[in-house]
């Protein structure tokens, strides 16, 4: 990888390990009495390993100077591997803090796999470590085919995947050590959020120089998508983690927020975080990776475009829904229900705008089971967003709120949605990129479909009868005004479903082992004489003398 | 740049851009999208009037329904207090020990007073309130502070070792860690200890250190414990001759208990429940069979 960095991208690049080596060191000097010491170290470690892996190709002769009418892939490569990986790991974790809330003593007694803290490492791991990965290696390789035009710049695709790598590091190292900001899915502190900081401007910052390299007339929609999803995050990153730490030398900050604002701020970022982390980076997979797995036009431009700018816009109105029937004024609550209820349409459009486009492609979805994974993910899509603005509605909110319908709803929407379109396009990505003719086995695809099919339907209605059912135990009263239930009454109702839905996220698991076991075999399946041709090239212009 | 083509599939256009071998249909937007969108809004719009939504300047528009999430919540708090007013009236007035011969008031205790306790208590003193260790058990006859009525209400009211200002406050000595017995003599005192409740089960070793033990427990532990070990209400420490333990009866458990100390903290539920809870909870409490 570093033998296809220039000379003098070599020589920044052992600049920025050794900035990195520094910045590590220094905080772990400043916070050697806390545990932000142990993450210094930590950045300062990987800083040498860094430096020391480029050092030792620093004399290698210079890449192929015709690399410029190839896309750069290697980036996008590492993504998918990192992100199978991240996500066996976090469903692992995810598994087993399931698995906790049926044996409550399977933490072996120790303080990190404590219950609390197990449970932000498989949120930060799925969601970032899995989700982001696999956002960041489609949109490079999307955004270079859409734009016939290689990235700007080798080496800062690699400082947003290292990066962004180094930050899920801190952040579920963190955990377990007990750092949180305790606001869910921004719960690293502020050195690693400021690190974050860093990394997403060169991401931002290397699309737009990609995309402005294009030459093709048009934008196409993923990179939309892609784009909303770069720039939303940044802002909503940079707003909800403002904060102050207690000193240079503590891991511990507080929010600049206090009180109902900082609720507000905190689930305006945590809605938005699904409508542009999970929502649109996601439909940006799909749009590129669906009609050219199904070889189908998109249904209609016209949809694509209400369906953007309607997500777009409600989203950002949406948040308050998470504090129904709170110290939220009241008119803050019916407001962001209003805009949830209209948030449907956009969704629904979406939803069956792929399904559209699936028209006359049946029998590939039948036939094949990567197609199928992209189906039941915008079934899944649709499923999840109906039931979202359904439950944005304070009446229904106030059965399912602090159940587990939420969380079911969150699992459909992560597994059914999220995981299964990361799935399909994996799957439709890897061969292209390895320059396979095919995966390693077409029976695993099938084995991972029916497994993480069966997983998520388990899970979702496990959820949906348990949500329900401590919904209703919780508001039973007596006759005489007194509780019907005590709270353990509730708890101790759920040990089926808790156990059911253990199952169905281990068969879950299961199937994202086996794609990685396929995915890695296709990696090291024979390179064939003549590899299929996937992509039209770069348009190369006439390079400026440099 | 292609030129616009024919889908052969569904018969519409293209619109012309192509990447990668993506192409777009000019499909017009279905019918039914607009369609829901519309009704959607304009749903989202009888809503803004109906009720408060939208801010303007230092205030937002009330509604006209002019509903309000503080007077809803007032109003089932009102219908609430009312259904509850019958027995809690009854429970604040009437004497504990009439309630306690009263067949209907104790099937209302054994109702309500177990999801007071499984809410409240449990989380301590365990689902069948048998207690675990370094939580009393509560369904045995033997008493730190006392079982009847008055006492039992009181714990409730002001805790034990907790942050009221009348908490009762009982603390048994680090002899280890604050240097007044030594390890030898801690075990000799151990030894005693075991022989209060169990004198069959003591090993030679300590069956010999037995006297010293003697000994030393009159001097340093009579004080709370009383001469016969059967334990002081009157400063909360617990009878040593009953075979019942808080924190364990075994060698190790008793020398960690004299070296570190012990300070179970029982909170009070003076501004958490109110006097008709706690009263129906101290029936329930004896009811559960510790008596005194
Ligand atoms: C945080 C844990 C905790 C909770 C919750 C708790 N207790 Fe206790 N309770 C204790 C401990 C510890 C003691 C013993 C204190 C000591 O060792 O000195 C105790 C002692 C008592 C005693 C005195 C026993 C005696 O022998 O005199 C009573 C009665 C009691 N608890 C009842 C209750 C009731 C009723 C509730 C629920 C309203 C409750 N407790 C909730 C920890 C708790
Ligand atoms: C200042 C009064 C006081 C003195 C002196 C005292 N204790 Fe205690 N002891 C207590 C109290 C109060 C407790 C209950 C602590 C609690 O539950 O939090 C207790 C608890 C104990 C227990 C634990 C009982 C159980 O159920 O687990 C043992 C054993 C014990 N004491 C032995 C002794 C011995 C032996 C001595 C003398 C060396 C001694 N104590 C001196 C007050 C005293
Ligand atoms: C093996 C599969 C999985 C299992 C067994 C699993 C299990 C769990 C469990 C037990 C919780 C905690 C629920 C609670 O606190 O009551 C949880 C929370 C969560 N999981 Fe998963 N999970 C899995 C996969 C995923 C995936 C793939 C994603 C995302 C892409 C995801 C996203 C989340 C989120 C966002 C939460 C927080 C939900 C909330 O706060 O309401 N999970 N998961
Ligand atoms: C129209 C779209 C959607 C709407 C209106 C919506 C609405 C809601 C509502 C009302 C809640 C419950 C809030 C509460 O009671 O606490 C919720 C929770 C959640 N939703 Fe959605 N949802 C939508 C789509 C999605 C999608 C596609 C995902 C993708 C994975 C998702 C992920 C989540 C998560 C993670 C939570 C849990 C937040 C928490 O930790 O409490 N939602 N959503």
């Amino acid at each position: 990888m570093v033998s296809q960095l220039t000379r003098d991208e070599r020589g920044s690049a052992m600049i920025l390990c050794v900035i990195l080596t520094l910045f590590g060191a220094t905080l772990g000097l400043m916070g050697r009495d806390d545990v932000l010491g142990w993450h210094g170290a930590l950045l300062a470690l990987s800083g040498m390993v860094l430096l020391f892996v480029v050092m030792n190709k620093l004399y290698d002769p210079d890449p192929d100077p015709d690399r410029v009418t190839r896309y750069y892939d290697d980036p996008t490569k590492v993504g998918v591997i990192v992100s199978m990986m991240w996500l066996v790991f976090a469903t692992f974790v995810g598994d087993w803090v399931a698995w906790l809330l049926v044996y409550p003593e399977a933490t072996f007694d120790a303080g990190w796999s404590s219950f609390g803290r197990l449970r932000p490492v498989h949120t930060t791991g799925v969601i970032f470590g899995f989700g982001g990965n696999a956002l960041i290696a489609t949109s490079f390789h999307v955004l270079q085919r859409t734009s016939r035009a290689r990235l700007a710049g080798s080496l800062a695709p690699w400082i947003v995947l290292i990066g962004f790598n180094l930050f899920c590091l801190l952040a579920v190292t963190g955990y377990m050590f007990g750092i949180t900001a305790s606001k869910e899915y921004a719960e690293p502190e502020w050195y690693a959020d400021l690190f974050l900081v860093v990394i997403w401007v060169v991401y931002f910052v290397l699309y737009l120089r990609t995309l402005a390299r294009r030459q093709e007339p048009h934008i196409y929609v993923a990179n939309w998508y892609f784009l909303a999803f770069i720039l939303v995050v940044a802002i909503l990153h940079i707003i909800n983690n403002l904060a102050v730490p207690v000193s240079l030398g503590h891991a511990k900050s507080y929010s600049l927020f206090s009180g109902v604002q900082d609720a507000m701020t905190q689930w305006w970022y945590g809605h938005n975080a699904v409508a542009f982390f999970l929502t649109s980076g996601f439909l940006g997979m799909l749009y590129y990776y669906l009609p050219r797995r199904a070889g189908r036009p998109i249904f209609s431009y016209r949809m694509s475009i209400i369906s953007f700018w309607g997500i777009t816009f409600l989203y950002m109105w949406a948040g308050s829904h998470h504090l129904h029937y709170t110290a939220l004024p009241h008119w803050v609550q019916n407001l962001g229900m209003t805009f949830s209820i209209i948030l449907v349409v956009p969704s629904w459009a979406s939803a069956g705008h792929a399904l559209l486009t699936l028209n006359g492609a049946w029998e590939k979805v039948r036939d094949d089971a990567t197609l199928r994974f992209m189906f039941v993910a915008a079934v899944f899509y649709g499923l999840s967003t109906f039931e979202g603005s359904f439950m944005a509605i304070r009446p229904v909110n106030s059965l399912s709120h602090y159940t587990d319908w939420t969380v079911g709803h969150v699992h459909a929407g992560a597994l059914g949605w999220v995981a299964m379109i990361t799935f399909g396009t994996f799957y439709t990505l890897v061969p292209m990129l390895w320059n396979r003719e095919r995966m390693y086995s077409s029976r695993l695809i099938e084995a991972h479909f029916w497994l993480a099919l069966a997983g998520t339907v388990i899970y979702v209605f496990a959820m949906w009868n348990s949500g329900i059912v401590q919904g209703l135990m919780w508001r039973a009263y007596a006759e005489n005004g007194t509780l019907a239930y005590s709270f353990i009454d509730s708890v101790d109702a759920m040990r089926p479903y808790y156990f059911a839905r253990a199952v169905g996220g281990f068969l879950f698991f299961l199937g994202g082992v086996i794609g990685l076991y396929n995915i890695w075999m296709t990696t090291r399946m024979p390179t064939m004489e003549k590899p299929p041709v996937y992509d039209l090239p770069p348009v190369v212009e006439a390079e400026p003398a440099e | 740049m292609t030129k616009p083509e024919r889908d052969p599939y569904t018969g519409l256009m293209t619109t012309g851009h192509e990447w990668n071998g993506i192409k777009e249909l000019m499909t017009p937007i279905p019918g039914l999208v607009k369609f829901f969108l519309t009704t959607t809004i304009l749903i989202a719009v009888l809503l803004w009037i109906l009720f408060p939504t939208w801010p303007y300047g230092p205030n937002y528009t009330k509604g006209v329904l002019g509903v309000d999430q503080r007077s809803l919540v007032q109003e089932v708090l009102v219908k609430a207090a009312s259904l509850r007013s019958v027995w809690e009236e009854q429970f604040t007035t009437t004497d504990m020990a009439i309630l306690e011969g009263d067949p209907d008031a104790m099937a209302f205790v054994r109702m309500h007073g177990e999801r007071l306790f499984e809410d409240n208590c449990s989380a301590c003193h365990g689902l069948d309130a048998a207690g675990g260790p370094g939580f009393p058990s509560l369904v045995d006859d033997q008493w730190l502070w006392g079982g009847d009525f008055e006492t039992i209400l009181e714990t409730l009211r002001v805790g034990i070792n907790a942050k009221h200002e009348d908490t009762r406050y009982a603390e048994m000595l680090a002899f280890g860690d604050e240097g007044m017995l030594s390890s030898a003599e801690r075990q000799a005192v151990t030894a005693y200890v075991i022989s209060l409740s169990r004198p069959d089960e003591l090993t030679e070793k300590q069956a010999g250190r037995l006297a010293e033990g003697t000994e030393l427990f009159a001097e340093n532990c009579a004080s709370c414990h009383g001469e016969d070990g059967a334990g002081s209400r009157d400063v909360g420490a617990p009878n040593l001759t009953d075979g019942f333990w808080i924190y364990g009866g075994d060698a190790n458990s008793i020398t960690a208990t004299l070296r570190h100390g012990r300070v179970g903290v029982m909170p009070y539920w003076e501004d958490r429940l109110t006097e008709a809870d706690r009263r129906l909870l101290t029936l329930y409490v004896r009811d559960l069979g510790a008596r005194d």
